[in-house]
């Protein structure tokens, strides 16, 4: 995949990292972040920070419902 | 053997009962106000159309893709219009690299990891709200709710490549805006850091 490929930029490497994770890019564009990362410990180190926001959002996408709020979707489903 | 599912209204309030707490959090991280009233008009809609979910074990994804569409109804109602930001005005900021710069933890062995720790829940809810609605949505869907960009684009009735690019400038718009309000709120002065 890395064989005979342009390399890319650090710019461009950085803007394609999340999509590079999520797999949102196609193989070829993979490849060519991939190659860049294997060189470039800078980017590494973006890669690696955005696997680590991507665990803190997860971490941060629930609340415990408020037993206030609760009591009152409770009673509006019972009411439906 | 297939299981035919119950249909109940008893059935119907088992399985909301069980996602209200999911429903609540994804509705806070939407809308700044109303999210008590987003998830009740979920949950009228939902009952109204129980007869389409399958299967039980998707009552999750299926009530929070509701959400979403009232959401967007919503949205549409008020009719605000939300102006792309041009790439350019968002596309260079790096929290990575602005945390390296400006070393914010001088004491931190581990800086980008103990700057993160410092956000709570509310602080990056207050982060998200922040941001405009169309940059918010699929940042809080895909990596919230864990939803797949093209659900993202079927329930934000948009152009798949349109929620990447929006999914692009919200990630650099919500680094951004982290920045500005650790600052703005000395965040990594309250000792909950390191």
């Amino acid at each position: 995949m890395t064989v005979n490929q342009a390399p890319i930029s650090c710019s461009e490497a950085v803007r394609q990292l999340w999509d590079y994770l999520d797999q949102a890019i196609s193989l070829e564009d993979q490849g060519k972040v991939a190659q860049h990362l294997s060189f470039c410990r800078k980017c590494c180190g973006e890669l690696e920070f955005a696997k680590e926001l991507r665990e803190f959002l997860v971490s941060r996408a629930a609340d415990e419902l408020p037993p206030d709020v609760k009591a009152r979707f409770e009673r509006f489903v019972a009411d439906l | 053997m297939v299981q035919v599912r119950d249909r109940t209204k008893e059935s119907f309030q088992r399985l909301a009962t069980a996602e209200l707490a999911g429903l609540y959090s994804l509705a806070r991280r939407l809308l700044r106000d109303g999210a008590e009233d987003l998830v009740q008009e979920t949950l009228l809609h939902a009952y109204r159309s129980f007869g389409t979910l399958r299967q039980d074990a998707a009552a999750g994804p299926w009530l929070r893709s509701i959400l979403v569409n009232v959401f967007r109804d919503q949205l549409r109602r008020q009719a605000r219009s939300v102006e792309e930001l041009p790439v350019e005005q968002v596309e260079d900021f790096s929290l990575y690299q602005t945390l390296v710069e400006q070393d914010p933890l001088p004491y931190s062995d581990t800086l980008h990891h103990d700057y993160l720790r410092a956000f709570g829940k509310e602080d990056v809810r207050e982060v998200l709200l922040r941001l405009p609605e169309i940059y918010r949505a699929p940042l809080v869907l895909r990596y919230m709710s864990g939803f797949a960009t093209k659900e993202i684009a079927r329930m934000l009735d948009a152009p798949l490549g349109t929620v990447l690019a929006r999914l692009h400038r919200g990630r650099k718009r919500f680094e951004r805006e982290m920045w500005v309000y650790a600052q703005e709120n000395g965040l990594l002065l309250r000792g909950t850091v390191g």
